[in-house]
C-alpha cells in the first residue's frame, strides 16, 4: 500500500507538471483527492489492514494527500500570476494619445483679474458694492464737486439718456451713494461697468470696467493711501514692482496723483513699450475733497478719506499681454479657451 | 500745451537737459507728454553758398550749380528749380542726408542726373518740413532762398541757421490749471520746482497822446457774464509778417503765424494765457462796444466764414447795430485784421467760463480762446495781457499806441485767505514737513503768508481750501517722499449673500464647461426683431440713449438674450466647431414713474456644437445642474403659456422651449432656437439658449443646505415599464408616481422612452426604476408590492397603463 500511495503521489507530480491551466488542475484535484479520487479509494481499503499498520499507512496516506495538495495550490498560483502577466501584456497600450478630459469652463479674463483684486481687497478690509450703471447727474457728477459746465466734464464724454440721467462715466457714483447710507468707518471698492463715448479701436471702448476703492475715517492720510495701493500693486504685479505717484488733478479729489507702474521691460529706463517714458500710467487717485464728503453728510474737519479708481481693462490687457481691447468683447472661443 | 523751450528760456533758466527738465516737471504736477525737437528728420543739411550755376547742358530746365558748404572746394550740385541765383544762400542737403517728401523723411545720396554729377540736392521748404507761414517771403514751387533774417554761413547746420531748432515739450495741463497753459505759467512752475529764479518783468510801452473815450466807447450790459473788459487803441497800423523770432515761437507752440496783429494777440495768449482779440475799429459802427447778450434771430459769420445763428442765452461782443465777435469763442469775419486795416482795438476781457463753454459747445466750435476761457481766468490777467500786447507793437514797429485804454472792471478785488496750519496738513499727508519748510514751498509758488492765512497769486484760482495748500506743500516736497504705510484700524469685510450668490452661479457654470463672457449692455434695437419679438413686446420699451456713437449701441438690453445670440453668431461665422458661452449680466427695465430704470441681474446661456452632440435636454440638463447647485427645490418644469414672464420665448423653437419655476414663479426659461432667429443670426446649426433670473432665484433658494443622514436599510428597487399618449408629459407620470409612492420612494428614474414597433401610433412606452426605502426598517416585498399597488392605479388614473 506504501508503494500504491508513493505511485500515486509520483503520477500526480507528473500530471501536474503537464497541466497548462486551472480547468487541468482542478481535473487533477478530483482524481487524486476527491471523494471517489485515487487517494480515498486507498483509505477505503484501510480496513484490510493491520492495527499496526493502519495508523503508519493513515499518516502517510496524509501526507500524500496534503502535499498533492500543496502542489496543486502551488502550481494554481503560478498558473493566476502567468495569466494575470500576459493579461496586463496584451493590455499594454499608447500612452501618448490624448487624453479624454471633462469640459471645464474658462472665466472671462476681465473677472478673473478682478476677483483676483476682490480677493487682495477683501484681506484688507474692504466691503464690495455695486450701484446703478444708469445713473442720475448728481451722483455722477454734481455731488463729485463737478457742477454742470465743469470742464473736467470734458474729459468724461458722456452717454445721456435725458438731461438729468446717464450712463455711469465712473463708478464713483456708487462711492456717494455709500457714503449717503453708511457712516465712517467706510472702507469700500466699487467694480463695475462704465461708459464713455469713445469709438471702439485698440485701446478704447465705450464699455469698460473700474474698480474704485473708498476709505474713510478719523486720521486717514495721504501715505495710507500710498501704502494701500503700494500693497495691491505688489500683490497683483510682484514684490518687485516699483510705483511712481505725480500729481494730478480730480475734481474728487485733493490733492490728486496719478500712479505709474515702473516698465517691467525696461525698468524705468523707457522703450518702446513704455514710449519711452520708463512708466506706465495705471490709475488715479487722491484724498477725497472736503466738498464731496460735505455733500455726502460727513464733516471733513472730522474725518477724512482717500479714494482710487483702477481701469479693470488696463490691468487685464498687462497681466496677459493683451494688444487688442476689443478682444475683451468679441468672446471669440479660441480667445476665451487660452485662459 | 506745447512748450517752446527757447521761448522758456526768456523766463526762467533751469540748468539741465530737456530729459530731467521733463521728469522733474512731471513730478512736480505738470505732467510731459512728449519731448521733441523741431526737425529732428533733417540730418545733414547745411547752409550752402552758391558760387556759381550754369544752364545743364542736357536739359533745357535744370541747372548745375557749384555750391559752397564750408569744405573749402563747392560742391556740384544739379538743381530743376527756377529761382536760384548766383550768391543766393541756401538748405543743400549733402551726400547721405535726410530731407522731408511729401511728409515722409527720405535718404538723398549722390548720383547723376542727365550724365552730370549732383552730390546732393537743394531744398525747398516743403523739403524742410516748414511752409510760408513760416517764411513768407519764400515762394511755393522752388529752392527756399535764406533772407536776412537767418545766418548766412555755409556749412552751417540750416536748423541753426534758420531757428528751426527748439526743443518742444508737450505737457498735459489738467483744467485746474488754466494758468498753465501759457509759458510765463510753466516759467514758474519751473521756477519752483528747480528753486531758481523767474524773470516775468510787467510790461511797458510809451505810447502816443491821444483820449481813448474820445475813440471808442465801451458798455457791459451783462458783468455776470464778463467782469471786466479792456480795450486799447493801435493807429498807423502797418499790417505785415511778424518777425522770425516770434513766428518761430508760434510755430514751436502749433500756432500757425499770419500776420503781425494776429500773431501778436495768439503771441500774448500763449504767454500770459489771457485770449486777445484785434479788430478793425472801420467795422465797429458808432465806434461803440457793447458786452451784451445775442438777441433772438441774431446771426453772425465768423473768422472762419460760417454763419452762425445765435440765441439769447450767448454773450457777443456788439457794435452799435450787430454781433462783431461771440465773447471768448470766436470773432467775426468782416470786423478782423486784413491788409488794409490801418487802425486796431485789441480786446483784453475775462468772460464767465461756463458761459463760454455752453456757447462755444452749442455753436460747435472750440477754439483755443474758449478753451482757455471755460477753465476759467482771472481778470487781472487782463491788464498785464493788454500791456504786453501795446509792448510788442512797439517792439515790432508795426504801429502807434494810443496811451490811454479803456477798463470797464466789474471784478471782485478781495483777495481770500486760506487758513495755513502746517500740523494740520502734516496730519493729512502723514509727514513730518516742518513749518518753516512749507512757507518756503509756498512761498516759491508765489502765495503769500499773513497772519496763518496763505494768500494764493492772483493767477492762481484753483486755491480754496486746506487741502489745496496740502497738495501744494505735497508737490513740491515729492509724492514720492510721502511715506507709506497701512490704514489702521479694523475692518471686518464679508461677501454679501448676492457675491456669494453670483460666484455661486459662475462656479456652476463654469464647472459645466461653459465659458464666461463679457458683452456691451448697450444694443441695437434691430436685434429684437432678429429674435422675434412681437412689435408690442414690453421688451421693446428701452432705456434709450440720447447721444449713442451708432444704432447698434443705441438702446440698453432689456434682454440679455441678443447679447448671447451676438455671440453664438459671431463664433459661428470664425468656424468655431462649438461655442459654450454665460454671461451674468443686467439686463435695464424702464420703471414708470420712476427716474431710473431696474437693473436685475441675468444669467444668459447661449450653446452650440456642430459635432452634434446636444440636444434640449443638454441644456435642460445645465439649467438642472445650475439650479440643484444653487440649493432650489421644488423646481417644475413647463411648457410656457402666454402669460409667460419671459418675453423672449418668440426666440424659441415653440416645441423645444420650457421653463422652470419654483413656487409657482417662473426663473428660467431655456430651449432651443427658432429656427428663424438661427437664420437671422446667420447660424447653420442647432443652438440653444437659456435665461436664468437670478434675484428671484435667488430668493427661492435656501441659503443654507442641511444634511440628510445616510440610509441604514437597503432599499428595494421596481421597474415600471407603462404605455401612455405620447402628449402626456414625463412630469405628469413622475409627479403622480411621487404622489402615489409618497415618503417611502426615494427616487424615481426615467431609463427607456420608446415609440416605434409594437408601440400604437400616438403612444409611447415609458419606463422608470424606483427606488423605495424606509427609515425605520427594510421593505419586505409585501410592503413594496402595495406601495407598487397604488402608484399603478395612479397612473392608470392619469392615462398611463402598465406594458403588459
Amino acid at each position: 500500500m506504501t508503494e500504491q500511495l508513493k505511485a500515486i503521489e509520483a503520477k500526480a507530480r507528473e500530471e501536474l507538471s503537464k497541466a497548462g491551466d486551472l480547468k487541468a488542475l482542478d481535473d487533477i484535484r478530483v482524481r487524486f483527492l476527491g471523494k471517489k479520487g485515487e487517494i480515498t479509494a486507498i483509505l477505503k481499503q484501510m480496513g484490510k489492514l493491520s492495527p499496526e499498520e493502519r495508523p503508519v499507512i493513515g499518516q502517510l496516506a496524509n501526507k500524500v494527500r496534503a502535499d498533492i495538495e500543496a502542489s496543486i495550490s502551488s502550481a494554481q498560483d503560478s498558473i493566476k500570476k502567468k495569466a494575470a502577466a500576459l493579461k496586463l501584456e496584451t493590455e499594454r497600450i499608447d500612452v501618448t494619445l490624448p487624453g479624454k478630459a471633462p469640459r471645464l469652463g474658462k472665466a472671462h479674463p476681465l473677472n478673473a483679474t478682478l476677483a483676483e483684486v476682490e480677493e487682495v481687497f477683501l484681506g484688507m478690509g474692504f466691503d464690495i458694492v455695486e450701484g446703478p450703471e444708469v445713473e442720475t447727474d448728481h451722483y455722477c457728477f454734481e455731488a463729485l464737486n463737478m457742477p454742470k459746465h465743469h470742464p473736467a466734464r470734458d474729459t468724461q464724454d458722456t452717454f445721456y439718456i435725458n438731461e438729468n440721467v446717464l450712463l455711469r462715466t465712473q463708478t464713483s457714483s456708487v462711492q456717494i451713494r455709500t457714503m449717503e447710507e453708511r457712516k465712517p468707518p467706510i472702507r469700500i471698492i466699487s467694480p463695475g461697468r462704465v461708459y464713455r463715448s469713445d469709438a471702439v479701436d485698440a485701446t478704447h471702448s465705450p464699455l469698460f470696467h473700474q474698480i474704485e476703492g473708498l476709505v474713510i475715517d478719523k486720521g486717514i492720510t495721504m501715505a495710507d493711501l500710498k501704502g494701500t495701493l503700494e500693497l495691491l500693486l505688489r500683490r497683483l504685479y510682484g514684490e518687485e514692482t516699483q510705483l511712481r505717484f505725480r500729481p494730478h488733478h480730480f475734481p474728487y479729489t485733493e490733492p490728486s496723483a496719478e500712479v505709474d507702474l515702473m516698465c517691467f521691460n525696461c525698468r524705468g529706463k523707457g522703450c518702446s513699450m513704455c514710449k519711452q517714458e520708463g512708466y506706465v500710467e495705471l490709475l488715479g487717485a487722491g484724498m477725497v475733497h472736503p466738498k464731496v464728503l460735505e455733500e455726502c453728510g460727513i464733516d471733513p474737519n472730522v474725518y477724512s478719506g482717500f479714494a482710487f479708481g483702477i481701469g479693470l481693462e488696463r490691468i487685464t490687457m498687462g497681466r496677459y499681454s493683451i494688444n487688442d481691447m476689443r478682444l475683451l468683447y468679441e468672446n471669440d472661443m479660441r480667445f476665451l479657451n487660452q485662459f | 500745451m506745447d512748450l517752446s523751450m527757447r521761448w522758456l528760456a526768456d523766463y526762467v533758466d533751469c540748468k539741465c537737459d530737456v530729459k530731467k527738465f521733463c521728469d522733474e516737471m512731471t513730478l512736480s504736477g505738470s505732467k510731459v507728454e512728449c519731448a521733441a525737437k523741431e526737425g529732428d528728420y533733417l540730418s545733414n543739411v547745411v547752409v550752402g553758398h552758391v558760387v556759381d550755376i550754369v544752364p545743364h547742358p542736357n536739359s533745357d530746365h535744370m541747372f548745375i550749380c557749384q555750391i559752397d558748404v564750408g569744405e573749402g572746394e563747392p560742391v556740384q550740385i544739379v538743381t530743376g528749380a527756377q529761382n536760384v541765383k548766383k550768391g543766393d544762400y541756401v538748405p543743400a542737403a549733402k551726400h547721405k542726408s535726410t530731407v522731408l517728401h511729401e511728409g515722409k523723411q527720405v535718404k538723398i545720396t549722390k548720383g547723376k542726373l542727365r550724365g552730370e554729377a549732383s552730390n546732393g540736392m537743394l531744398c525747398s521748404l516743403e523739403e524742410l518740413g516748414l511752409t510760408l507761414h513760416d517764411f513768407p517771403y519764400a515762394i511755393e514751387d522752388g529752392i527756399f532762398i535764406l533772407g536776412d533774417d537767418c545766418e548766412k554761413v555755409p556749412g552751417m547746420d540750416i536748423r541753426e541757421a534758420i531757428g528751426f531748432n527748439d526743443d518742444i515739450v508737450e505737457f498735459e495741463i489738467t483744467s485746474n490749471r488754466p494758468d498753465c497753459l501759457s509759458v510765463t505759467g510753466l516759467a514758474r512752475e519751473a521756477a519752483a520746482t528747480f528753486n531758481v529764479p523767474v524773470n516775468i518783468k510787467e510790461p511797458t510801452f510809451k505810447g502816443i497822446d491821444g483820449d481813448i473815450n474820445e475813440i471808442m466807447k465801451v458798455e457791459i450790459h451783462n458783468p455776470a457774464l464778463c467782469s471786466r473788459y479792456m480795450g486799447g487803441y493801435v493807429k498807423n497800423v502797418k499790417i505785415g509778417p511778424s518777425p522770425r523770432w516770434m513766428r518761430e515761437r508760434l510755430r514751436a507752440s502749433g500756432v500757425r503765424p499770419i500776420n503781425n496783429f494776429v500773431d501778436i494777440t495768439n503771441y500774448v495768449m500763449l504767454e500770459y494765457g489771457q485770449p486777445m482779440h484785434a479788430f478793425d475799429l472801420r467795422y465797429v459802427d458808432g465806434a461803440e462796444i457793447n458786452i451784451r447778450n445775442a438777441k433772438a434771430g441774431e446771426k453772425i459769420t465768423t473768422l472762419d466764414g460760417v454763419e452762425r445763428e445765435l440765441s439769447e442765452e450767448m454773450l457777443v461782443i456788439a457794435d452799435k447795430n450787430k454781433p462783431i465777435a461771440v465773447a471768448g469763442v470766436m470773432g467775426g469775419e468782416f470786423s478782423g485784421i486784413m491788409e488794409d486795416t490801418t487802425a486796431v482795438v485789441f480786446e483784453s476781457a475775462m468772460f464767465d467760463g461756463a458761459s463760454v463753454r455752453t456757447t462755444a459747445k452749442k455753436l460747435g466750435m472750440r477754439t483755443d480762446a474758449s478753451a482757455r476761457y471755460e477753465k476759467g481766468l482771472d481778470p487781472e490777467n487782463c491788464y498785464y495781457s493788454l500791456m504786453r500786447a501795446f509792448e510788442l507793437v512797439e517792439e515790432l514797429g508795426c504801429g502807434e499806441v494810443v496811451r490811454t485804454y479803456i477798463d470797464c472792471d466789474k471784478s471782485d478785488k478781495v483777495r481770500k485767505g486760506v487758513e495755513f496750519d502746517p500740523d494740520w496738513i502734516n496730519g493729512f499727508l502723514g509727514t513730518d514737513i516742518p513749518a518753516a519748510q512749507q512757507e518756503e514751498y509756498l512761498t516759491r509758488l508765489g502765495f503769500e503768508i499773513k497772519d496763518n492765512k496763505a494768500y494764493a497769486p492772483y493767477y492762481r484760482i484753483d486755491i480754496e481750501c486746506g487741502s489745496d495748500l496740502a497738495e501744494e506743500v505735497a508737490r513740491l516736497y515729492g509724492y514720492n517722499n510721502i511715506p507709506n504705510t497701512i490704514v489702521r484700524g479694523v475692518a471686518n469685510a464679508k461677501l454679501t449673500r448676492k457675491q456669494k450668490f453670483d460666484r455661486t452661479v459662475t462656479a456652476a457654470m463654469l464647472g459645466m464647461g461653459i465659458n464666461e463672457i463679457t458683452t456691451f449692455s448697450f444694443i441695437s434695437p434691430k436685434y429684437f426683431d432678429k429674435i422675434r419679438l412681437p412689435e408690442d413686446s414690453k421688451l421693446r420699451n428701452t432705456v434709450v440713449i440720447s447721444n449713442p456713437l451708432g444704432e447698434d449701441t443705441s438702446v440698453m438690453r432689456t434682454s440679455i438674450i441678443p447679447s448671447v445670440m451676438e455671440v453664438l453668431a459671431r463664433n459661428y461665422s470664425y468656424r468655431n466647431a462649438d461655442c459654450y458661452a454665460f454671461e451674468l449680466g443686467s439686463e435695464y427695465i424702464p420703471v414708470e414713474g420712476s427716474v431710473l430704470p431696474e437693473e436685475p441681474e441675468r444669467l444668459g446661456v447661449g450653446i452650440y456644437d456642430t459635432a452634434g452632440k446636444i440636444d434640449f435636454y443638454t441644456i435642460k440638463g445645465i439649467v438642472e445642474e445650475l439650479l440643484d447647485k444653487c440649493g432650489a427645490s421644488g423646481v417644475e418644469y413647463s411648457r410656457p403659456d402666454e402669460n409667460t414672464v419671459f418675453g423672449e420665448v418668440s426666440a424659441f423653437h415653440p416645441g423645444r422651449v420650457a421653463v422652470a419655476s419654483i413656487e409657482g414663479r417662473e426663473i428660467a426659461i431655456f430651449g432651443e432656437l427658432h429656427p428663424e432667429t438661427l437664420e437671422n443670426y446667420g447660424i447653420g446649426c442647432r443652438a440653444y439658449a437659456a435665461k436664468v433670473n437670478i434675484p428671484e432665484l435667488m430668493e427661492l433658494c435656501a441659503e443654507q443646505k442641511t444634511y440628510t443622514p445616510l440610509p441604514k436599510f437597503p432599499a428595494t428597487t421596481r421597474d415600471l415599464s407603462l404605455i401612455c399618449d405620447d402628449e402626456l408629459p414625463a412630469a405628469v407620470i413622475e409627479k403622480t408616481i411621487r404622489k402615489a409612492a409618497g415618503a417611502t420612494l426615494e427616487s424615481v428614474t426615467l431609463f427607456d422612452i420608446y415609440k416605434g414597433e409594437q408601440i400604437a401610433q400616438g403612444k409611447k412606452s415609458i419606463s422608470y426604476a424606483l427606488s423605495l426605502r424606509s427609515h425605520d426598517g427594510t421593505l419586505n416585498d409585501e410592503q413594496a408590492d402595495k406601495i407598487m399597488q397604488k402608484v399603478i392605479k395612479a397612473l392608470s388614473e392619469a392615462g398611463a397603463e402598465l406594458r403588459g
